[in-house]
């Protein structure tokens, strides 16, 4: 906004011209980026490779091929989410408990500002065949294993990569939970573990909720990580998406997947939306 | 509880030793002359050279910052106009729908994006390259600026603007005198996310980028794609002091706006 149609503003009686103001250039963003590219995708998703208007996708996508990637990418996505949310709980409460947890929360999300290619790149050296990963079975006398290109890798990887992301909502939340709720129910007589399930894990599920949805809606559509660290041995939406559209150029089965995929994150964040 | 302490130490140790594992992995081969991420033979500079001598690589580099650049300082423009218009607007429905609307991006995974804002860009007929990459750079950093900006809005007593007024202020006064230095740490903050965001993207870029043009994380993605090479770990040395120094500027801004909260919401 120029400063002289600012005031030309200000002149104008109407204080709704200011707000219009601030108000166009928002939603051109929102017309432009949000709304018409996902009506471009379900516009693009009935058409075939040659420009022929066509239901043939929303077939193919319901042949087995298609169902059985579909599932087994939201299956991929549900075991990073678990793994994820097993090892960041934990730490968020843990973290809660330390002396100076700022910091400490803060050194544990620097990670995520570190390249995600370049962290990803860094495990086809661990669990490469003469790598940190292979030296340590080998020494506790498991032996040398393949470990890239298999669904393990990919899982573990995500995981990583996925932690920070995770610790941060339920380290929010655990610092909003009143302490003396804790106090009282020791007070009561419940065991530590009692107070944990009754209460402290209640009044953090939002904090659970919000890392659930930051972690399982990219990995359905993680293609870098299959790409780099799983060979071909996993293929989720995202890899799928990524292929018609940047190898095969079949926009339109890619578009199709694409609506699947937003149709699931729709779900996943009506189901963990329910928040204040 | 107490004699839990100990482990509750011993497992965070652990979670943060596996949290760096892989950084310092990379920097320490970085340093090794045996051309690979496992034997270290013996130490060697050879990489930082080769990456220090790499014109093309450095001009990815200035790329990546011009995009990041302009792309942080637009989106914060556009963002702290959109948060004021949510805050403008009355009704809470229309309120509510924006703020939905302005959540789609930072939910949307990556490919989706990407692969939208690419049929979004070849109908339109904006050529795939610099244009195409800092507009959707743009595009995704908004929603987070306005979701760091609008908070502080909220903060701010209505009474502030009302006294500005009764005193003789306008519109522009206000805006300027009254609302922007409030918000200022939300500004800021929306700034420096906005800016980490468009750094780090590599998915929607690898989508909407032509032949031509790449950016850092695309090219250390078509780099990795061929194997190991000793060059990357260098970059990746120099890339995470480069990230240090931003987290270390951000820690003091954020501690001006007293909390970490929101600090990185998603992805990626």
């Amino acid at each position: 906004m120029s400063c002289a149609s600012a005031r030309m503003m200000v002149r104008d009686p109407m204080k709704n011209s200011v707000r219009n103001v601030y108000l166009f250039p928002y939603v051109i963003w929102i017309g432009l980026f949000v709304v018409a590219p996902i009506l471009l995708i379900l516009y693009y998703s009935f058409f075939d490779i040659d420009g022929n208007w066509t239901l043939a996708n929303y077939k193919t996508f319901f042949t087995p091929i298609y169902l059985k990637m579909a599932a087994s990418s939201v299956w991929y996505a549900f075991l990073i989410t678990f793994f994820s949310l097993l090892v960041a709980y934990p730490t968020a409460y843990w973290l809660t408990k330390t002396k100076h947890k700022q910091l400490w929360l803060l050194l544990m999300i620097l990670p995520t500002w570190v390249n995600l290619l370049l962290k990803v790149y860094a495990f086809l050296g661990i669990f490469g065949t003469y790598g940190l990963a292979n030296a340590i079975l080998e020494t506790i006398g498991i032996g040398t294993k393949q470990i890239l290109f298999t669904d393990f890798s990919f899982v573990f990887v995500s995981v990583y990569i996925f932690i920070p992301f995770m610790i941060l909502p339920i380290f929010n939340s655990l610092e909003e939970l009143n302490p003396s709720l804790i106090d009282a129910a020791r007070d009561l007589g419940a065991s530590a573990w009692t107070t944990f399930r009754r209460v402290v894990f209640p009044l953090t599920l939002d904090g659970v909720k919000a890392g659930c949805q930051a972690v399982f809606i990219p990995s359905l559509s993680l293609f870098m990580i299959t790409r780099l660290i799983a060979g071909n041995r996993v293929i989720t939406l995202g890899t799928a998406i990524e292929q018609h559209f940047l190898v095969t150029q079949n926009w339109g089965m890619g578009s199709t997947i694409a609506v699947f995929l937003i149709i699931a994150m729709a779900i996943v964040v009506i189901a963990t939306g329910n928040r204040k | 509880m107490r004699g839990n302490k100990k482990w509750a130490n011993a497992y965070l140790v652990f979670v943060f030793l596996i949290l760096y594992t892989p950084i310092i992995y990379l920097i320490y081969y970085s340093f090794n002359s045996g051309g690979t991420m496992h034997d270290f033979e013996g130490f060697t500079l050879e990489w930082y050279k080769e990456v220090i001598g790499d014109t093309r690589l450095w001009i990815i580099v200035l790329n990546t910052l011009t995009i990041a650049l302009l792309a942080a300082a637009i989106s914060t423009i556009l963002g702290v106009m959109g948060a004021l218009a949510i805050y403008y607007v009355k009704k809470r429905q229309m309120k509510q729908l924006l703020l939905t609307l302005n959540n789609v991006l930072i939910v949307s995974p990556d490919v989706i994006i990407g692969a939208s804002f690419l049929i979004l860009f070849t109908i339109i007929g904006i050529q795939l390259g610099f244009t195409s990459v800092l507009l959707s750079h743009i595009a995704f950093s908004v929603p987070i600026v306005v979701l760091m900006v609008l908070p502080k809005l909220q903060e701010m007593s209505p009474t502030l603007i009302d006294a500005a007024r009764d005193l003789g202020a306008n519109q522009w006064d206000v805006l300027t005198k009254v609302i922007l230095p409030f918000i200022t740490p939300g500004i800021f903050a929306g700034f420096f996310m906005a800016l980490t965001y468009s750094l780090d993207d590599f998915a929607v870029t690898f989508f909407v980028t032509g032949n031509g043009f790449s950016t850092l994380s695309v090219e250390i993605y078509s780099r990795a794609r061929q194997g190991i090479s000793l060059s990357i770990n260098a970059l990746s040395t120099l890339l995470f002091l480069f990230t240090v120094v931003l987290v270390i500027g951000y820690y003091f801004i954020s501690q001006k706006s007293s909390t970490l909260y929101g600090m990185r919401g998603r992805r990626k």
